[in-house]
Formats: C-alpha cells, structure tokens, sequence
C-alpha cells in the first residue's frame, strides 16, 4: 500500500504552549489510522493542522505527495468533535446545503440509506438526538465521496448501541478501501476499528504500530482477577506474585497462569469468582500515559 | 467565484431568517407600533415651542434685541432665504425673520406664527410682513423615515454581524472552512441575503403604515427605493467589521450597541440636529444612518430629486466600499 498522507515534524504553539511537538507519521491508503492520547495530548490539534483547519507553526504535510490545498479540501470529508449546523434548516436540506459546495457528491439517497435518516428528513437539525445527529454530521463529512475521511471522537456522548450502529457503518466505509482517521478516546473502539494507532501525550507520539503489535510488543502477561477480600495480604509479599489491589479487586499479572492458580490453590484462596483476562489496549494506554486525573 | 455555493449558502441563510418567526416579526413589529404611537401621539399638535429662522446679524435691526430675548422661542440661524421658506410653509419654522431688510415670513394658517408676529411687532412696527402658504408637516411624516432607517440599522448591524460571530463561536464557520465554500462565496451570501430581506421588510411596513398614516411624499419612489438599497448595503458593510474576527457574543454584543446607539441619538432618527453644535451636526456624518435618513426626508418632504441626493449616495457607496474592504481583508473563519 502506498502512503496518502504524510506528516513530518509536526510542531504547534498556542501562545507561547507548544500543544504539538514534532510529531512525524504516514497513513497508508485505505487504512484506519487512529491517534490516541489523554485530554491535552494534542490530538485534536494535530488532525486540525491535517484538515487545514488551523495553521502549523513548522513542519510539513502532504497529501498524495503534494502540499494539502484545494483538491485536499474537494477530497477530505471531515467530522469534526464539535460542530453546530445552520439553525432552523432541516436534515435534507443541510444535505443538499453541503452537497451543493462540492463539483463531485455522492447520491443523496444513497447517503440518506446508509447511514439511516430517512425517518426524520423533515426535522430541524436542532430537534435531532445524539446518534441521529452523529450520523447526519457522518452523512455530510461523506458527502463529496471523499478519498480520506476525518472522525474526531465521534462516538463521544453515544449511548452503547449507538456506537455499536455507528462502528458498522464505519466498517462499511472501511470495505470501500477509503481511508479513515480516528480520534477516540474509547480504547476499545480504536481496538475494533484501527489498522494502526499513535498514542501521543504531551505532544509528542510515545507508542506507534498496529494495536495487536503493541500489546504484543508491551505485554507477555495476562491477568487473573479475584475480589480483594478472598486473596489473603500475606500474598502481597511474595515474590512470585506481580499482584496490585485497587477498587476491591486484586489484579494478579501472570506470564504461567498454571503456575499462579496452583500457587493461589496451596494458599488455599477460594476461585469460585476467578476471572482471567488478556491485557488490553486499555491497560496499554494508562500504563504508557500514567494514571493520575488531568487537569 | 463559485456561483452554485453563493446561492446554496444564500438559501439556507434567507430559510433561517424566514423561519425565525420571533426575530421576523420583531423586524416588523416594531417599526410599526413606533410609526403608529407617534402618529397618536403627536396628533393634537403637543408642540409648543416656537421656532424662528434667523437669516443675518441680529445687532442690524434697531429694537430687535427684545424680541431675541423673549423665552420659549429657538432660533435657528439659515443659510438662505430660499432654502428656509419652504421650512415656514411647512410648519418646520413658525417664523422666518431676516435682520438686513426687517423683513419676516410666517405661514398665514399657523397660529404659531401669528403669535409671533404680534411678539415681534411689540408696541412699534418697523417690520416688513410677507404671507406664505403651506401644508404643515406633521411629527410622524419627519419622523418615518427616521424609524425605517433605525430599523435597518439594527437589523444589518445584529442580523450579520452578530450572527456570524454567533456561527464562529458554535463552530459552523470551522465545519464551513473545511468545505471548497470561499470567505468571499460566505459573505457575499450574507450580504445579499440581508439585503433584500431588508428591503423587503422595510418596503412592507412602508407600504402598511402609509396606507394607515398617510405620509407626505412629494419625491421619486424610485429614487426613495435606491436611497434604502444603498444604505442598508453600507450598513450591512459595517457589520462586517464587527463580524471579521470576533468570537465572543458578548464582545459583539458590546461593540454592536457602542456603534448602533451613538448612530441612532446622533443621525437625527427622533429629532432634528437643526440648531445643535456644529460639532455634534459634522460627527454626525460619519454614520451612514445620517446620509440615509437626510435623502430619504429630501426627497420625501422637500421632493428632491436624484440629482439634489446624489452626494449623500456617493458617500454611501464610498462607505461600503471602505467597509467591505476592511471587512473583508480581516475575516478569519476561527
């Protein structure tokens, strides 16, 4: 696959606070790219100056080998964290608003279709809830039938079928072979839907590769979960134990899970609530960010 | 210039104001209970001040120092004999006293006036009496044109400049930037579309209150029509000022009411600046509400011609021009 995008030494300062700080990647065509970080990671920032919506103190960007532009503009569809529409104007005809903007669309029935609106065509983008108007914002960033679509968070706020509908349908642009970048703060979104993620914190990457490759790279253990009042505290000391207590839960890191349960049986700690689970995208997130509260 | 976006934006943004029905009907509304309160209000002649236009040196006419200071009587210095008395047959003067020949004009079907000349005549009558007649110019035909021009001005001022910096702080200039849509294509649309929804608006209420009322209008429709056209686009050009860069409602909202309040106290929407300072008549010209209001009473009261308000015109247009251009050089979308 070649590379559509190209970023190299991405740098950002707001006033004096550098938000991004030489950051460099490539996206390959049709593949989901999602970048990951903590609130002020610099994310957001970093796939506004990829939109052309904010301007970058240095570094450069490319798009099909060429500085971004107006045939980046015609062939980006983007959906942005926040956005407000036009008010007092209806679904259909913010769609036909925004397809009117661009000399190629897609067929507006066809978007209407895919991402469900026909039911409330005839209501004020005001009066839409949070899934509906998820897939408006959706049906308008695909629009113009673009090449490389932008998705800032945007299951943020989405109740749990909600996201569900929304992933499929992500899915189905993925099939298209278009290419997708994703913010997201849902580690098991990024998980579902992302061929390869950056982490960034501090404005910075700090992990870079596939989400299978990471764990991976970052993980030779899984877990063994047991309630804190069953596993005794004499086993907080002992050496063959990788063990942490945290919200009445003991969390036991075990690269021989044999070798663990037999141990936990001769200490006669009773395993009717046992759970054993593999390291996530999740866990890889908060040991590589920390897990101290952001301001 | 792309056309096809012009217009989609143009749409959506005339949808908007038409199917606001509070923001509508206000436009509406409020003009009209102003035109038709003062029409009440004003309809049993509740002035009682005398106002005298003076042409020359009082100190020329022996025993006319008495005369000057009587109370409750304005005078008004004027530039010509001329040009003041069509003001005494249409009641704007109650007198037209010049000091050189002694000679004095008052309208012979204004009280006003008769009162006057027997306080200028006093006991001795060095005076010259000269006789004019005239319909009096009721409160409400000065005042329409005033009322009209106030609306526009609110209506261009906050329906584009507030409304944009509105669209720019809830994002929707960001989601429109990230579209092939121009700055230029964007506020051409808001321009326009104000425009002619102005127009529309304030041809309607003319046209109602008229109907009831009945003004005087002794100029050109058509004339009158090009006067509205061109100075609602000059305000609407300064609304683009406010709307370049700002974010914050309530910083708009500020600058907005410093703009709009000095312009309608100071461009004669209530009253005439006939007497004020001269400083206070020359800041005035730098509103385009002052140049609007004064061609559409010309034309109006006096009947002048395209011709007689074609300065006022240019200064207009030469008003947009500067507006737009400053506007324009500093919009940001964020």
């Amino acid at each position: 696959m070649s590379s559509i995008l190209q970023v190299d030494n991405l740098v950002k300062h707001f006033n004096g606070v550098q938000a991004v700080n030489g950051v460099s990647f490539s996206i390959e065509r049709g593949s989901c790219f999602g970048l990951l970080g903590p609130n002020g990671a610099g994310k957001t920032t970093t796939v506004e100056m990829l939109e052309g919506i904010i301007t970058p103190t240095r570094g450069d960007i490319r798009y099909k080998g060429e500085p971004t532009g107006v045939a980046f503009r015609t062939e980006a569809g983007i959906m942005f964290q926040e956005t407000a529409l036009q008010e007092f104007i209806r679904v259909g005809e913010i769609l036909e608003l925004f397809s009117r903007f661009y000399p190629r669309t897609r067929p507006i029935d066809e978007l209407i279709e895919r991402c469900a609106l026909g039911e409330f065509l005839d209501r004020d983008v005001r009066r839409l809830s949070g899934g509906q108007r998820q897939r408006l914002l959706l049906a308008i960033a695909l629009i113009n039938d673009p090449q490389i679509v932008f998705l800032d968070e945007p299951t943020t706020g989405l109740d749990p079928q909600a996201r569900r509908n929304f992933w499929q349908l992500v899915n189905d642009i993925k099939r298209e072979q278009k290419t997708l970048i994703l913010t997201t703060h849902y580690m098991e979104e990024a998980y579902e839907l992302c061929d390869e993620i950056i982490i960034m914190d501090h404005g910075k990457i700090i992990a870079q590769g596939s989400p299978r490759a990471l764990l991976k790279e970052h993980f030779d253990h899984s877990v063994i979960c047991l309630p804190a009042g069953e596993v005794p505290e004499s086993l907080d000391s002992d050496s063959r134990m990788r063990l942490h207590r945290a919200n009445g839960q003991v969390e036991i890191l075990s690269d021989n899970i044999t070798a663990s349960i037999e141990l936990l049986i001769a200490r006669e700690v009773p395993l009717t609530h046992l759970q054993i689970r593999s390291r996530t995208l999740e866990d890889l997130f908060l040991e590589l960010t920390g897990r101290e509260l952001r301001s | 210039m792309g056309f096809r976006r012009f217009l989609a934006v143009l749409s959506a943004r005339n949808l908007e104001f038409l199917r606001d029905r509070s923001a509508l009907s206000w436009n509406i509304v409020l003009p009209v209970l102003i035109v038709f309160g003062f029409a009440f209000a004003f309809s049993t002649g509740g002035q009682t001040l005398f106002k005298v236009g003076l042409f020359g040196q009082p100190q020329q006419v022996p025993g006319i120092e008495r005369f000057l200071h009587l109370k409750h009587i304005q005078f008004i210095p004027v530039e010509s004999i001329a040009s003041a008395i069509p003001k005494v047959e249409r009641h704007q003067l109650d007198m037209l006293l010049e000091t050189a020949s002694g000679s004095y004009w008052i309208n012979d079907q204004s009280a006003n006036g008769y009162l006057l000349e027997q306080l200028l005549a006093g006991g001795e009558n060095r005076f010259h009496k000269q006789t004019v007649s005239g319909e009096a110019i009721r409160y409400v035909d000065w005042l329409i044109p005033g009322v009209l021009g106030m609306n526009i001005m609110f209506s261009a001022l906050f329906g584009v400049g507030y409304v944009i910096v509105r669209y720019r702080k809830n994002g929707v200039l960001k989601r429109l930037k990230a579209t092939p849509l121009t700055a230029f294509e964007f506020l051409s649309a808001q321009v326009v579309s104000r425009l002619w929804l102005i127009v529309a608006v304030t041809t309607l209420v003319y046209t109602g209150t008229n109907l009831l009322v009945g003004f005087r209008m002794y100029g050109s429709y058509l004339t009158l029509f090009l006067v509205l056209v061109i100075g609602t686009f000059s305000m609407i050009c300064l609304s683009l000022i406010i709307a370049a860069r700002l974010s914050s409602e309530e910083t708009a909202n500020g600058l907005l009411n410093m703009i709009s309040w000095p312009m309608m106290l100071l461009s004669g929407v209530w009253f005439s600046l006939e007497g004020s300072p001269e400083i206070i008549r020359q800041a005035a010209q730098i509103f385009p509400l002052t140049h609007m209001i004064e061609a559409a009473r010309a034309i109006m009261i006096d009947g002048a011609g395209l011709w007689d308000i074609a300065p006022r015109l240019l200064i207009m247009l030469a008003m947009s021009v500067l507006f737009m251009t400053i506007g324009a050089r500093s919009f940001k979308w964020e």
